[in-house]
């Protein structure tokens, strides 16, 4: 029972305004325990079910023959690609790419005016996670690329049932600073852009 | 004097360096300038959790740092306001408080420190007078403090009618009426009609008004405060007038109304625009630009604006805030980026 509560809070919590500030660690694991029971409970009852995150094995790396593949004056969207690929979901101990949020036609660049677009899809149209994986997006870029790279992150078109309001707090950059202020937040962040380093 | 026949260019005067983390905001202090016999003073805030205080020397005119706030916001101070006697600097941070600081000559205190807000404070800006403050948050409201004496501060007004963050709050130029605007893509005038200290909202200009499509970012007015520019995140400069005559010999509120919109000019998010004491329009986007607009004095089918310069790579990054400097004639303009720089820039004819 109090399992059922602790994931309707995050859940309440992760969906009103207060995201950003409030998101404990301590809840966390408990939360995705319970929503993978759940799901286990939906999977019996309804036979067919996506709820559980569809995971792809492990794509196999391209190896280079040219290592010097992208021009001097520009950033070849594949690089781009290679830095966020192995981002962890942070609820699930995926990669962004094996849980299909991320592909190569993910990102985009406009090489002209230095520009970055990345169009991420959650695995569910109510995924709370959202602005979760796009501050990791943002994090992670923010490390590798050149400062003056602009950089947009919006979830893939009718992919999350409040595109808007996602798309609009990932591209405020004051609400993103003053979400990576929260060490909680920071916390959670790190851990998924640093997984595959630990 | 039409500037669109001079051949103007924006001049780098000097880079300041010493923030370790992007500039949000520049204010320069009012009552010091060269006209005053002062030497100029600008404040800068940023990432870094610290405000520095910059002044130029008036022997070998460059710009130092003169002290560093710091020690007392825990995290990063997103604007600062001097009082209209100079002598105070209002600090908002994202730590939820508002540092009232003063100069002691050749050191600053923090004498007060306004609690209250239940997250990041955005904004700050104190009335003509220097009798009110107000401050905004992301908790969607709008607190009005009265200055008491002794260094008190006392909370006048909650005015949460905001449906999302307020970016800013700034007052009238000449009278008590308190502008605010916000990720809710309007602005809102709050008028106190008794001038009682009981305010309310009487105007929202939004989307139907011939408002901003997106999050508005700043505000600011002209010298004689019947207009005000705002720039928002959907990449337009607006321009707002007001029949200000009437409002200030009358006890009514008089309506803003759209006068005018600058599209086709920013292609990334406008973060400030500050409107000089000489008409010209300064913005700073997105896009590391600053641009300047001035009134084309066109004036067939009312009122529109030309651009007058366009300062590519001004920074390395996004331009936060431009600044004009309050004296008469110098034309100076600072600018605050990610870059964690500050930079001073002239408006001179091309040589």
């Amino acid at each position: 029972m109090s399992m059922l509560y602790t994931v309707m809070i995050l859940k309440k919590v992760l969906e009103s305004e207060l995201w950003f500030t409030v998101l404990h660690r301590k809840i966390k694991p408990l939360a995705v325990e319970a929503r993978l029971r759940n799901r286990e409970k939906k999977k019996m009852t309804l036979g067919l079910i996506n709820a559980n995150p569809v995971v792809q094995a492990k794509k196999e790396r391209l190896v280079r023959t040219q290592p010097d593949q992208y021009r001097d004056d520009g950033v070849d969207p594949l690089d781009i690609y290679e830095y966020v690929r192995d981002i962890r979901d942070p609820e699930h101990p995926y990669t962004l790419e094996q849980l299909s949020v991320l592909s190569e036609e993910s990102v985009t660049v406009d090489d002209q005016l230095d520009r970055i677009l990345i169009k991420f899809t959650p695995t569910v149209q109510h995924c709370s996670m959202a602005t979760i994986i796009g501050l990791c997006l943002r994090a992670k870029l923010k490390e590798c690329l050149p400062l003056h790279y602009k950089v947009d992150i919006l979830v893939s078109p009718g992919s999350h049932a409040d595109e808007d309001s996602v798309n609009k707090q990932l591209n405020d950059k004051e609400r993103v600073a003053a979400a990576m202020e929260n060490p909680n937040l920071r916390q959670l962040v790190d851990e998924c852009i640093y997984s595959d380093e630990i | 004097m039409d500037l669109m026949e001079k051949n103007l260019e924006l001049v780098e005067i000097q880079k300041l360096e010493g923030h370790t983390d992007r500039v949000w905001s520049v204010a320069w202090n009012p009552v010091s300038s060269h006209a005053d016999g002062v030497s100029p003073i600008l404040a800068s805030c940023s990432g870094d959790n610290t405000v520095r205080i910059w002044e130029q020397s008036s022997l070998s005119r460059s710009w130092t740092c003169k002290t560093v706030l710091e020690e007392t916001h825990t995290r990063t101070v997103r604007s600062c306001a001097w009082s209209p006697s100079g002598e105070l600097l209002a600090t908002a941070s994202f730590d939820g408080t508002t540092g009232i600081w003063k100069n002691y000559g050749s050191d600053f205190e923090c004498i007060a420190t306004l609690e209250g807000h239940e997250n990041e404070v955005k904004s700050v800006s104190w009335n003509a007078s220097g009798s009110y403050l107000a401050t905004c948050s992301r908790d969607k409201s709008v607190w009005i403090w009265e200055v008491l004496e002794g260094n008190e501060y006392e909370c006048a007004a909650v005015l949460s009618e905001h449906t999302q963050d307020v970016k800013m709050v700034q007052w009238h130029p000449t009278m008590d009426v308190l502008f605010s605007c916000s990720y809710d893509d309007t602005i809102k005038v709050w008028w106190s009609q008794d001038c009682d200290g009981e305010f309310e909202c009487v105007q929202t200009l939004g989307e139907s008004n011939n408002g901003h499509s997106s999050t508005v970012w700043a505000i600011s007015f002209n010298a004689t405060g019947d207009k005000m520019v705002t720039c928002s995140d959907d990449r337009t400069l607006k321009i707002w007038g007001t029949d200000i005559a009437r409002m200030q010999s009358g006890e009514e509120y008089v309506p803003w109304s759209h006068l005018c919109t600058l599209s086709g000019y920013h292609d990334r998010t406008i973060y400030s625009a500050h409107w000089s004491r000489d008409d010209i329009i300064a913005s700073g986007a997105g896009d590391d630009a600053i641009r300047l607009f001035v009134d084309s004095h066109d004036s067939v089918d009312g009122l529109s604006y030309n651009l007058l310069l366009k300062k590519n790579k001004a920074h390395d990054n996004d331009v936060n805030c431009v600044q004009w400097s309050r004296g008469e004639g110098d034309r100076l303009l600072a600018s605050a980026s990610d870059d964690g720089m500050v930079k001073i820039w002239q408006v001179a004819t091309k040589p």
